[in-house]
């Protein structure tokens, strides 16, 4: 039915992973002169519409991306106010996947190059 | 009194749904409503708001996109709009289940608001004195399914 949210949440008591898990993707990158980050070229937006409520594009930010209340929030209002948010980055496959999740979910997201 | 809540959370990943039966009427009907129109047409211009554009600046890109997620956004839509069907009169409702009727109330209003081409500006205007028109139960219909849906996001929200 519905996917679950990407960021699993570990169980309590449970110990974080040891730094050397780490997976590649989440390592942050150096910044230099040259900000070169061939992997991150998408962006994710969603545009602001007169139909879905602003508790429910909240909610849905949330779930989909586990971001906490406060992120999904402002990203709310951004959307709200200024007409449309980054929600996401990341490269051309992961963005097409963000952006049908949020179709999925109703919401009026677009894809574009991070230039 | 106290406002009337249609959904509470039971604490136990369950939720209690209390629904008048006029409620339970109007999702009786209204869902099976869009299923019809998504099984038969998925193109109806009344349906758009389901199927946004990903790739407004590249139409060959959004065509393979289309390609890729049409099946898929259709059969998931169908999915859960079958389970809330079968859970017009339902009492209590799980995690999966709650999800369904968050997506499918979720379509409807995409859909109605489509039609009576709602925008930024529209408020709650209730026509009580008027005569029932298709668009003033279209509109009532909206209206209501916000109030319901205000309250399963906020419950299910709390569970995040």
């Amino acid at each position: 039915m519905t996917p679950p949210a990407p960021v699993e949440v570990a169980p309590a008591g449970m110990s974080p992973p040891a730094p050397v898990e780490v997976a590649p993707s989440e390592v942050k990158q150096p910044t230099g002169d040259t900000d070169v980050r061939p992997d991150r070229p998408w962006k994710v937006i969603v545009w602001n519409d007169p139909i879905n409520l602003m508790s429910y594009v909240t909610f849905v930010l949330q779930k989909l991306f586990g971001y906490s209340k406060e992120k999904a929030t402002q990203l709310m209002l951004d959307v709200h106010y200024k007409g449309r948010a980054v929600v996401s980055d990341g490269p051309r496959e992961k963005a097409e996947m963000d952006v049908f999740r949020l179709h999925e979910h109703g919401l009026w997201a677009t894809m574009e190059h991070d230039s | 009194m106290a406002p009337r809540r249609p959904v509470e959370p039971n604490g136990d990943g369950t939720y209690s749904l209390n629904l008048r039966e006029d409620e339970q009427a109007l999702i009786a009907t209204i869902v099976p409503e869009l299923r019809a129109v998504l099984a038969d047409d998925p193109n109806d211009e009344m349906l758009t708001r389901l199927f946004p554009t990903a790739r407004p600046d590249d139409p060959e890109a959004e065509a393979e996109y289309k390609e890729m997620v049409r099946d898929e956004l259709v059969s998931k839509r169908l999915a859960r709009l079958d389970m809330v069907a079968d859970l017009a009169e339902a009492t209590a409702l799980n995690e999966e289940q709650l999800a369904a009727w968050i997506g499918a109330v979720n379509d409807i209003r995409l859909v109605l608001g489509t039609r009576l081409e709602i925008s930024e500006e529209d408020d709650f205007d209730s026509d009580e004195d008027g005569e029932d028109t298709p668009e003033s139960v279209a509109r009532s219909a909206y209206w209501y399914l916000g109030w319901l849906l205000e309250h399963f996001v906020e419950v299910s929200a709390s569970e995040l």
